[in-house]
């Protein structure tokens, strides 16, 4: 019998694949609005992008809400326990079946690079993408605000610098997935929350 | 198409007419004006031409003509306070028919008068002010050409001895039903600038005269029926918007009842629409904001010459002059029947539903005259240079039609040329088919000087476009230029999501998605096979 331990609450798996859900279809919308390709047309892209950004807004404030009143804000204080650990794992030892050097438990959810990667995203990449894309959302009120020197240029060179972040993010992410125990397990407890053991 | 429709739209109205009893000879429709000048007793009579007709309205209109005589309508001429340009019809060079002077009595079949054939026109005469060719609803009128705009009551033989007869007009009937001024009456001369239909402007031709509402929202015959008054509002005559000194951006807002004695302009788009014209839809705050660097007319008017009538794009007057084996003069027509070659006047190339080009634009514009020295090393040469920047706070992105050509200069005075090229006599062009006698006679005409050395040089000439405005669901769509190489593409100091970005970010993003795709294949491929081989 295998150990589960259960790491992700319901409202955490509510927020990751809404939120998962919400940053795929921005960056599908984004591929309108950046000239890449054609998918929904220019016009109803910047509708659906815009919608999609505010309801990813709301989502935020439930989910700093939630982070605040529970503790869970301490699952992103970084850490180089077991750091160095974690790389020779995934450069070496995951070729040749050995141990996850990380041990999930319902205090440390995420192993010291998940830590790492996922507090860059929350104190560099968000902030990057949503101070830029609420400028976007307003520029035509920055000159009242006294920022009229920022041009769109720079504004929109940030906001694109943002999404490839998000992008290569989003492609280690999905791979990671199978990096667990087996390569199921990590999908199966960001989906019913327990995790199949070690 | 667009003429059928136009037709079609017309009978339309004829039909309503109709079947109201009420045929406007009849004038049994409720007039809204309280004078039926079918009733005037100084009407009732033939007139013999159109002085004539003049002195019969001023015995009545006592300040009429004096009002026209203020305008540039009447003078032809318009000084461009700016820069002290002294610009209008009669001082101007363009790239069409060139100029005016030493073809006057041909071009002034379109002025607002009678009998201006050289220049010992009287300017001050109050009966030679044509007040039926603005103000005829009947669309019997009619001005012969070679005669200075004269309307004659009889039938005539023109010139004397030629055998050929011009058709009299009644001149009597057309003053008995005059009216206000319509499509049709500033048509007559607006929509044939040029030479013919819909030559000139682009946004202008015959299929205005009764468009339908894809062609023009506003004056839509059988909607919303705007004349050219409608925005043109007129006051003593004197009609507002000046394509000398265009309103390139009107901060005004809507006008209000009185507005006008403040010198607005009354005939631009927020004039009426304000400068936040757009209230509902999921787009309207965005819209309105575009309106900070955008003309109305640049998503609104998406293609000019769209009612049917091709307009010229380019006249190359370098390759007149052609003689079949007979020493006879040729013409050649495209498979319309639109002619594309004529010895007298060049190459031609028309088009319909022509996409604009676009400038910024803040309504300075400078003209290239006939004592202006050029530059024929920087080709082309403006007729007309627009002014205009992203960052000088006066200018919109503007939709032009850029008229292109060829035309003489004087290869040693260096200066564009007027030549004499309407009449029968020996010297201009259009009959005798040389440029140096022609040149010199007209460039006597204007009391300047010919070195007897001619050459061409090619020319462009900005006539921003206003009219034709399509209907909101017929602008132009964001992806119009928010795609690579959309319409503003090459438009400095925008920055246009989908279209621009910058290339170093473009190329480094995708780069290491690329390689962190790669490496998590890679990674995972070597997992794969490591499993097997334990």
């Amino acid at each position: 019998m295998t150990e589960r331990i259960y790491i992700f609450k319901r409202f955490e798996r509510f927020w990751h694949w809404s939120q998962a859900a919400l940053i795929i279809f921005l960056m599908v919308t984004a591929l309108d609005l950046h000239g890449t390709m054609t998918i929904f047309g220019f016009a109803d892209a910047v509708l659906y992008h815009r919608a999609a950004a505010w309801t990813l807004v709301g989502l935020w404030v439930f989910a700093i809400f939630w982070h605040l009143t529970t503790g869970e804000w301490r699952q992103y204080v970084p850490t180089t326990t077991n750091l160095i650990a974690m790389i020779r794992y995934y450069l070496f030892g995951i070729f040749k079946n050995a141990p996850h050097p990380h041990r999930q438990t319902q205090l440390q959810k995420h192993n010291p690079l998940q830590r790492l990667a996922y507090l860059f995203i929350l104190a560099v990449v968000s902030p990057l993408i949503w101070t830029t894309g609420w400028l976007l959302l307003f520029y035509a009120s920055l000159g009242d605000w006294g920022l009229g020197w920022l041009t769109l240029e720079w504004i929109a060179v940030g906001h694109t610098i943002g999404a490839f972040l998000m992008l290569l993010f989003l492609i280690a992410h999905l791979y990671l997935i199978t990096a667990g125990a087996t390569p199921t397990s990590h999908l199966k407890a960001m989906i019913t929350g327990w995790e199949e053991g070690h | 198409m667009h003429s059928t429709l136009s037709l079609a739209a017309t009978a339309l109205l004829a039909g309503c007419l109709f079947l109201l009893g009420s045929g406007p000879a009849e004038g049994a429709l409720p007039k809204t004006t309280t004078a039926d000048h079918g009733k005037f007793e100084e009407l009732q009579r033939e007139f013999a031409s159109g002085p004539e007709v003049t002195k019969a309205c001023l015995s009545c209109h006592t300040e009429a003509a004096k009002q026209v005589h203020r305008t540039k309508h009447w003078t032809w001429e318009f000084i461009n306070t700016e820069n002290n340009q002294k610009l209008g019809k009669k001082n101007v060079i363009n790239n069409f028919c060139i100029s005016i002077p030493q073809n006057t009595p041909f071009c002034t079949t379109c002025h607002v008068g009678y009998g201006w054939k050289d220049n010992s026109f009287d300017f001050s005469s109050q009966e030679n002010v044509d007040c039926l060719v603005c103000h005829d609803t009947t669309g019997t009128y009619k001005k012969i050409p070679g005669t200075g705009g004269m309307a004659f009551g009889k039938d005539l033989e023109l010139p004397p001895g030629s055998g050929r007869i011009v058709k009299g007009v009644d001149l009597g009937m057309v003053a008995r039903e005059v009216g206000k001024t319509s499509r049709d009456t500033c048509g007559s001369c607006h929509f044939f600038g040029g030479g013919g239909d819909g030559v000139k402007h682009g946004d202008l031709d015959s299929s205005m005269a009764a468009p339908d509402t894809d062609l023009d929202v506003h004056m839509d015959a059988i909607g919303l029926d705007f004349t050219c008054g409608t925005c043109h509002a007129t006051s003593s005559h004197d009609v507002p918007g000046s394509r000398y000194t265009p309103t390139a951006k009107d901060e005004g807002g809507a006008h209000m009842r009185g507005k006008q004695a403040e010198g607005g302009n009354p005939a631009t788009c927020v004039a009426c629409h304000d400068t936040t014209p757009h209230k509902t839809g999921d787009h309207a705050e965005r819209l309105n904001h575009h309106a900070d660097k955008l003309a109305c007319q640049t998503c609104h008017i998406p293609e000019f010459a769209r009612g049917g009538v091709p307009t010229k794009m380019v006249w190359d007057w370098s390759t007149a002059g052609e003689r079949d084996a007979e020493g006879k003069q040729v013409v050649r027509k495209d498979e319309k029947g639109k002619i594309t070659y004529e010895s007298r006047k060049g190459d031609f190339i028309n088009a319909t539903n022509v996409k604009p080009e676009y400038r910024w634009f803040n309504g300075e514009i400078t003209y290239t005259l006939v004592d202006d020295k050029i530059d024929p090393t920087h080709q082309p040469i403006g007729i007309n240079r627009i002014n205009g920047s992203a960052s000088d706070g006066k200018s919109l992105i503007w939709p032009m039609k850029i008229m292109r050509g060829k035309q003489p200069y004087d290869a040693e005075n260096m200066n564009l040329v007027m030549p004499h090229t309407a009449g029968d006599d020996d010297y201009g062009y259009w009959k005798n088919l040389n440029w140096a006698n022609a040149i010199e006679s007209g460039m006597q005409e204007s009391g300047m000087p010919f070195s007897g050395k001619y050459d061409f040089v090619s020319t462009e000439m900005y006539w921003p476009i206003n009219h034709m405005v399509a209907p909101k669901d017929k602008a132009l769509a964001c992806n119009e230029c928010h795609a690579k190489e959309g319409r503003l593409a090459g438009i400095d100091g925008i920055y246009l999501f989908a279209q621009d970005n910058n290339r170093w970010v473009d190329t480094i993003g995708w780069t290491l998605a690329l390689l962190t795709l790669l490496g998590v294949i890679g990674h995972g491929l070597i997992r794969i096979i490591a499993s097997k081989k334990s």
